[in-house]
């Protein structure tokens, strides 16, 4: 296998505090853009009245503008939404008026000022206390995914993986967020759906690289700990690109494709799988590195990788107990295949 | 890991194995084809409340669509409905006007899509995809029942039954009303206190913790309801409220309603394919409540509207154009005890007028009421709540709004008990709605649409198109990406990846599961993410070709690379599930296809591509693999 590792090999691990240098200023813009910008918050936080209607000619919007205005809704944000005829109406919650009347008076208003008919396409309304519980159980829903991670990773690794992992991830929700206040892109529920299928993401890469490094640790005891995880790094180089390539080819898909609504989810994975695929190697081993796999570390390996081994076989054998069974069947009737 | 390769290695698959991808393919393609074959517009005809349709309906039914030349493609009876096809809208819409104008409040009659299984499919349970909301269209309701005026209630309905028993035992008391969280009763004295106590501890402490204070001048007894009496005041304000919706969404003519409960005090309304979201709102959003109260004819309402003081025992109320009315305090009969209320045409005004019919508490009350008062007016009040939230000094103030209509004022002509009629009312359409509202019944609580989501008929059909085709797109694109980076392997691969699409909708088909737009979304993650096993896989067959052959290679390639799957799915599944627990509606959509594409993924990407790999590899001499 070592042969395999002398060609082609790119030193990532040689960058990796050029890159933590990238990663810091990325964090502090981001950090920066979340206090200084906020995010955008959708109706699904904020509360209030979101109206999709369509017409069938493009939509003057300042003449709808004064339309609403002039029935009472200074205060509505119109914009056009994926098309000219269509319109996005935005209308913060208000005193004295439930979503019934408020949705249904919008559209009076406005047929009453168009000569052609209007298609009611989408009426969201949230009310404020759904909105506070939303925002908790977003923010709650991320840190449960982040705790399961932690403790899923300590278990069958080691805390310091389960550290980097986290660190990783972290970074990732963070830049994400960063991009979604820079962009001012609306931020709503499918956004968090889609910054937690990030993190399934970014992890699934973080996991797949640290398990070529624990398995080089076994095979390759002579190494120092930068050159194995930068072996297992070049490993899983072409899998990595690969596999990010499929999944951002679809994810452009949805985002070009899949319509207006799904516009914002899509985007938040694009970023997430652009950036979890850089922070899993430069982010979760860099930390792992710096956590200190040292050489005495590596001089435990050993014993430490038994134990996970025999970790690894039971959790195998649950999901192939019928290989395995199906394997021992085959090897006591002595088939035999060499080469 | 030199180990591996003194194993005995062999790439050569039971027969069972086989077999069962065989299975699964099979089954697979079975329960996803329902899929394809599209739906009809159909009529849903479902008798109301305790109607039973007999053979005579079915002539009835029959006879009207015949009669009317309608192009019916299928017309089924099961489960007690009907379920009529019609080969175009037009004729489905015919039809429905038809059959209600015909079978009236007997019957439900609702616009469907009914989906267009052919019957051999549909006799294997085979069903496409549950669609939701915002792929079918529809509205969603999610409503919260006021809990704190239900309980307030409750304390309001207790006091009648205090006082009457204290009377009873002539124990004087000073007079007290409920207030929102006790009841406290004063004493004139202490002897009345002592015998009051005992009379309230032993007949209230079921449901009340009562307590005394002595201290004061004046001794008093306070009554709090205990947690498990609260307990069940809300469950029953909850229930009540469901039944109510349940009954009102009958009046709407809905297909498929769902009404659910959800957490301890909300309820979630979802209304496939309602095109009239305004009305939908109206009768679902207003809690209307009836008080039947004789007119306190000595008193001058003028004068109380100058002065703003009423007479002793009587109210000062409005009619909707604002003439003044006094009312005795007095309640005859609430909206509770009201069961029914019909409106139609009076026969002998030709206005339009309501009947209403009252239990049975009700109808002796009333009898009881104008058996006295023959020539006196009895007035109805219409009263309207509803529940707002405020924003003050930063926080959320929830306010209740009532607002008081004297509806009608008519002189009581000849003693009743439960039957009677209320005329006076401006249209048919009034009298209408008001007898929906009146058949509804009274809510125990009000409630408030505290999250809507209204989705257009377009915009669902759009939201399908468009789904449909980034899902067609990206999966052709992974397909392109496999075949270039992996030639005959990823050819497999793409093979796997078919069938897992197609178990992917089988799954879904059969569990019924709800499809939205993210849960479309998270199939399509599923389609770029499922390949990762492959790729996984063969790019650690493509690393040991180097140093071993090629039996061994793919042998190998697959063992190492599982440890590595199994991981990298767990931890995505781990997310999958955070978000299921987590989600909302859509959001559990997702969570459910990414999960079900991760399970099937490791099945088909594995197994199925192991499979044709030792198929056409396994056990023989190969030069070179195509990878």
């Amino acid at each position: 296998m070592s042969t395999a590792t002398e060609t082609k090999m790119i030193n990532f691990m040689g960058q990796r505090f050029l890159a933590m240098l990238l990663s810091a200023v990325m964090i502090i813009a981001s950090l920066g853009g979340l206090w200084m910008k906020g995010l955008n918050f959708g109706i699904d936080f904020t509360g209030g009245t979101l109206i999709e209607v369509s017409y069938q000619k493009p939509v003057d919007l300042t003449v709808l503008r004064n339309d609403l205005a002039n029935a009472g809704f200074d205060e509505a944000v119109a914009q056009h939404f994926g098309a000219a005829e269509d319109v996005l109406i935005r209308i913060a919650p208000r005193e004295g008026m439930n979503s019934a009347q408020l949705s249904n008076q919008v559209m009076d208003a406005l047929r009453a000022a168009s000569a052609d008919p209007i298609e009611l396409r989408r009426v969201e309304f949230v009310g404020p206390q759904v909105g506070d519980e939303l925002t908790e159980d977003g923010a709650l829903a991320v840190l449960y995914a982040l705790f399961g991670v932690l403790i899923y990773v300590a278990l069958r690794f080691e805390w310091r993986f389960s550290l980097g992992s986290v660190a990783a991830l972290v970074h990732d929700v963070v830049i994400t967020l960063g991009v979604f206040a820079w962009t001012q892109m609306q931020f709503d529920l499918t956004v968090v759906a889609a910054i937690l299928a990030v993190i399934g993401y970014s992890l699934n890469d973080t996991i797949v690289v640290f398990d070529r490094v624990r398995e080089n640790f076994r095979t390759m005891r002579e190494a120092d700990p930068v050159e194995v995880t930068n072996i297992a790094v070049n490993q899983m180089l072409s899998r990595t690109i690969m596999t990010s390539l499929t999944t951002l080819v679809v994810l452009l898909a949805l985002f070009f494709l899949g319509g207006e609504v799904i516009h914002g989810f899509a985007a938040a994975l694009i970023v997430g799988v652009v950036v979890g695929t850089y922070s899993s190697t430069y982010v979760a081993s860099a930390i792992a590195l710096i956590l200190g796999v040292s050489k005495e570390d590596l001089m435990k390996a050993p014993k430490e990788d038994r134990n996970t081994e025999s970790e690894e076989a039971e959790l195998q054998r649950l999901f192939l107990e019928q290989e395995a069974k199906r394997e021992a069947k085959l090897a006591s009737k002595g088939i035999k295949e060499d080469e | 890991m030199f180990q591996t390769q003194q194993k005995i290695i062999s790439n050569q698959y039971p027969a069972w194995k086989y077999l069962l991808l065989v299975v699964v393919t099979v089954i697979g393609i079975l329960y996803a084809m329902p899929n394809i074959f599209g739906d009809n517009p159909a009529v849903q005809v479902s008798p109301a409340k305790s109607v039973e349709f007999n053979e005579q309906t079915r002539t009835q039914v029959a006879g009207i669509l015949e009669n009317a030349n309608l192009a019916v493609k299928s017309s089924e009876f099961e489960n007690g409905k009907f379920l009529i096809r019609f080969k175009n809208t037009e004729d489905q819409l015919k039809a429905k006007s038809l059959l209600k104008e015909a079978l009236g409040r007997s019957a439900v009659v609702a616009l469907n899509l009914a989906p267009a299984t052919p019957a051999w499919l549909s006799g294997m349970g085979g069903q496409p995809m549950y669609l939701g909301l915002d792929l079918r269209g529809g509205v969603h309701f999610l409503m919260d029942v006021d809990m704190e005026a239900a309980v307030e209630k409750a304390y309001q309905r207790s006091v009648d039954e205090i006082k009457g028993r204290l009377r009873e035992e002539r124990v004087r008391y000073l007079p007290f009303e409920a207030e929102k969280t006790q009841i406290e009763i004063a004493f004139a004295s202490t002897e009345y206190f002592q015998s009051g106590a005992e009379l309230l501890q032993n007949e209230f402490a079921d449901r009340f913790i009562v307590t005394t204070d002595e201290t004061t001048a004046k001794p008093r007894v306070t009554l709090r309801l205990t947690d498990k009496a609260i307990a069940e005041t809300q469950k029953y304000a909850l229930q009540q409220n469901i039944t109510t919706l349940r009954n009102r969404i009958n009046e709407l003519g809905v297909a498929e309603p769902v009404i659910q409960q959800q957490g301890d005090r909300r309820i979630v309304v979802q209304l496939p394919g309602v095109q009239d979201t305004a009305r939908a709102k109206e009768i679902l959003g207003a809690t209307a409540t009836l008080e039947f109260r004789l007119v306190d004819e000595k008193g001058d309402p003028l004068r109380a509207e100058k002065t703003g003081f009423a007479p002793n025992n009587a109210s000062l109320e409005h009619f909707r154009d604002g003439r003044p009315i006094l009312l005795q305090r007095q309640i005859i009969v609430s909206g509770e005890n009201v069961i029914n209320a019909q409106s139609s045409i009076d026969p002998q005004q030709g206005s339009p007028m309501v009947s209403v019919t009252l239990d049975g508490a009700g109808g002796r009350k009333m009898l009881a009421t104008t058996k006295q008062n023959v020539g006196n007016r009895m007035a109805v009040l219409y009263i309207e709540n509803r529940v707002e939230t405020e924003e003050i000094d930063g926080k959320k103030v929830k306010k209740r709004i009532t607002t008081k209509d004297v509806i009608n004022a008519a002189v009581i002509r000849g003693q009743f008990a439960d039957r009677f009629q209320i005329t006076g009312l401006d249209s048919p359409q009034e009298a209408q709605d008001l007898a929906l509202l009146l058949r509804a019944g009274a809510l125990a609580a009000p409630m408030e649409i505290v999250e809507e989501r209204t989705v257009g008929p377009s915009l669902g059909q759009d939201n399908i198109n468009q789904g449909f085709m980034s899902v067609v797109v990206g999966f052709i694109l992974v397909l392109i990406l496999m075949v270039w980076r992996y030639k005959f392997f990823g050819m497999i691969a793409n093979v796997a990846l078919t069938l897992n699409l197609i178990v992917i909708v089988a799954v879904l088909s059969m569990l019924q599961a709800t499809l939205t737009l993210p849960g479309i979304a998270g199939i399509v993650l599923t389609v770029g993410m499922a390949v990762d096993a492959n790729v996984l896989i063969f790019e650690r067959i493509r690393e040991e070709l180097k140093n071993g052959s090629i039996q061994n290679a793919i042998y190998s390639g697959y063992e190492k690379a599982f440890v590595t799957i199994a991981d990298a799915n767990i931890t995505t599944l781990l997310a999958a599930i955070v978000l299921f627990s987590f989600g909302t509606g859509p959001i559990k959509g997702f969570a459910i296809t990414l999960s079900i594409g991760i399970i099937t993924s490791m099945f088909t990407a594995i197994l199925g591509t192991r499979a044709i790999i030792n198929w056409y590899y396994g056990n023989k001499r190969v030069e070179k693999l195509s990878i």
